[in-house]
């Protein structure tokens, strides 16, 4: 078993001080914290391994491409893909879908086409397909969700057509916490030959994935929010995918050959990461990955159910509260609640709980059309990493209390 | 009549009076919850302020040389914040609005102390009001 005590040790951040008082850090679904772990192969490769990959033949070289090529494994093992040519690097999960959006893009969406995404997607998953439709005369779509935020999978089938390519639906969403059923939306979109892409950006973080187990064509997120270094990130696609795909970007180990005559390209994943890639940042993936699975496995979670069941009760009790995102059973929703107090606008009670050591964030949480959808300006949004203890939850719920009454007077 | 800059130093002092970042807080809910109510007509796109994490209105109407702000957010900590700034610069001459520093309000230590998102806020309040003055010249 894991002490939570002893996890937050290993994560310097948390043990500073703002404004005098512990830090209280609650805005995890924004970026988490880093552990040493992570922390130290990053100096680690800046100190010992600083090489360009790929290309040298020297002894550094080597060490960085291949530190680099076994996180590529490791990330292939914790997803659960079958081959390491089908997991690409990137900057993040944003980098992720506008690399899909083109490739894909060039390779399957034609005049006329359809994509579809859903109400509640961050804007990295809304913009890319708005930008990509604009340039191929395509339409996009939306699958609404209900007032709880719940997704409306009985519209799903209506929505498809024979022009239907792609279906983007982020694995949790970042303002609502609700696990998507994934898993049926690519049974029905896979019955209707449409891909599915998800954006696994928070459920990364919070749940075990199994690309083949969801059976989803492209998954992708970003490092920074599971612990490793900002400017990371990971796609995974499915390599009858990634080949019929033409490259995003051009130059670096992208190619094969070059001539004036005409270039030929890398197989797949090289194909897709032009350029001198984040040699320090990406095999900080390993350790990070490794933190993430073994707070998952070794009853960190524990104390995180502890927090949602408080941090559930305290908020639905609230007739004051209106919660944005409620599950049917609590296990559909990860410790992430976004949320408005009538008579306090977010933004101060965001400053508020600040002055008092807690980080939260406020405002559209790059999700306009779902605070249109709820008639909303911003939102106040408290998210929980598996660090963060039962104690913490009820000093915020205690500070939220005299904050609104600083504003309600 | 005082001058500006007795004014700002006035304000500073009531500032500085409170040592803990909540009850500066305090203080500026009170003066956002006591600034006069603003028309609901008069919150137009044109009076909004550009940069600010919250809404944030600002008018201004003339009398001879003189400017007269009035101003309305939907945050009340944004609103007590306008309401300090307003309250200097209300009733003033452009000619006295556009060459003042605005030092005050480093002064003040608002801008060290709000996240940068609001500093930017902040920043545009004051290129409001500055911008305006210097158009009535």
């Amino acid at each position: 078993m894991m002490e939570v005590e002893k996890i937050r040790q290993e994560f310097p951040e948390l043990g500073e001080r703002v404004y005098g008082k512990p830090l209280v850090y609650l805005d995890n679904a924004a970026t988490s914290q880093r552990p040493l772990s992570v922390i130290c192969k990053w100096e680690e490769m800046s100190v010992k391994y600083n090489a360009n990959l790929h290309r040298a033949v020297h002894h550094i070289a080597d060490l960085a491409t291949a530190e680099y090529e076994a996180t590529r494994e490791a990330v292939r093992d914790y997803l659960g893909a079958a081959r390491s040519e089908e997991i690409v690097f990137t900057s993040g999960a944003t980098a992720s879908i506008n690399l899909v959006a083109f490739s894909f893009g060039e390779a399957f969406v034609h005049t006329g086409d359809e994509i579809i995404v859903t109400e509640a997607e961050h804007h990295s998953n809304i913009v890319p397909w708005q930008m990509l439709c604009a340039r191929k005369g395509a339409s996009l779509k939306v699958l609404p969700v209900d007032e709880n935020g719940r997704l409306r999978l009985e519209e799903l089938p209506a929505l498809l057509t024979s022009r239907t390519r792609l279906l983007c639906v982020a694995h949790i969403s970042n303002v609502l916490g609700l696990l998507n059923p994934v898993k049926e939306i690519v049974n029905i979109c896979h019955s209707n030959n449409c891909k599915v892409l998800v954006d696994g950006a928070q459920g990364i973080v919070h749940q075990r994935v199994d690309v083949r187990e969801l059976g989803c064509d492209f998954y992708v997120f970003s490092g920074h929010k599971v612990y490793a270094a900002p400017g990371t990130g990971v796609l995974y696609g499915r390599a009858e995918l990634l080949e019929q795909m033409p490259p995003y970007m051009g130059g670096g180990e992208m190619i094969d050959t070059v001539r004036w005559s005409g270039t030929t390209y890398a197989p797949s994943p090289r194909k897709f990461e032009a350029g001198t890639q984040n040699i320090a940042g990406t095999p900080t993936l390993r350790p990070a990955l490794e933190m993430a699975r073994r707070m998952r496995e070794e009853g960190a979670e524990a104390e995180l159910e502890a927090v949602k069941q408080f941090m559930l009760n305290k908020l639905q009790e609230d007739p004051r509260i209106r919660l944005f995102g409620v599950p049917e059973d609590p296990a559909g929703k990860i410790p992430l609640f976004s949320f408005s107090v009538e008579h306090c606008h977010h933004e101060d009670l965001a400053l508020i709980l600040d002055k008092m050591g807690i980080a939260v964030r406020s405002g559209q949480m790059c999700a306009e059309p779902l605070m249109d959808r709820y008639g909303v300006t911003g939102m106040l949004r408290v998210s929980f990493a598996p660090y963060n203890t039962l104690s913490e939850a009820e000093y915020f719920i205690a500070s939220l209390e005299r904050a609104i009454k600083m504003l309600q007077g | 009549m005082k001058t500006l800059k007795e004014v700002q130093a006035e304000v500073v002092e009531d500032f500085s009076m409170y040592d803990e970042w909540l009850d500066k807080y305090e203080y500026l809910i009170d003066l956002g919850r006591r600034l006069e109510p603003f028309p609901e007509d008069l919150k137009t796109e044109d009076r909004l302020i550009k940069g600010c994490q919250s809404r944030v209105w600002l008018d201004t109407r003339t009398d001879g040389d003189r400017l007269f702000f009035r101003a309305d957010s939907d945050a009340i900590i944004t609103k007590g914040i306008i309401s300090l700034l307003i309250g200097v610069y209300s009733g003033r001459t452009a000619r006295e609005i556009a060459e003042d520093d605005f030092s005050f309000v480093e002064q003040l230590g608002l801008r060290e102390n709000l996240s940068p998102t609001r500093a930017n806020g902040l920043a545009s309040m004051i290129a409001t009001i500055r911008e305006t003055a210097l158009r009535q010249l």
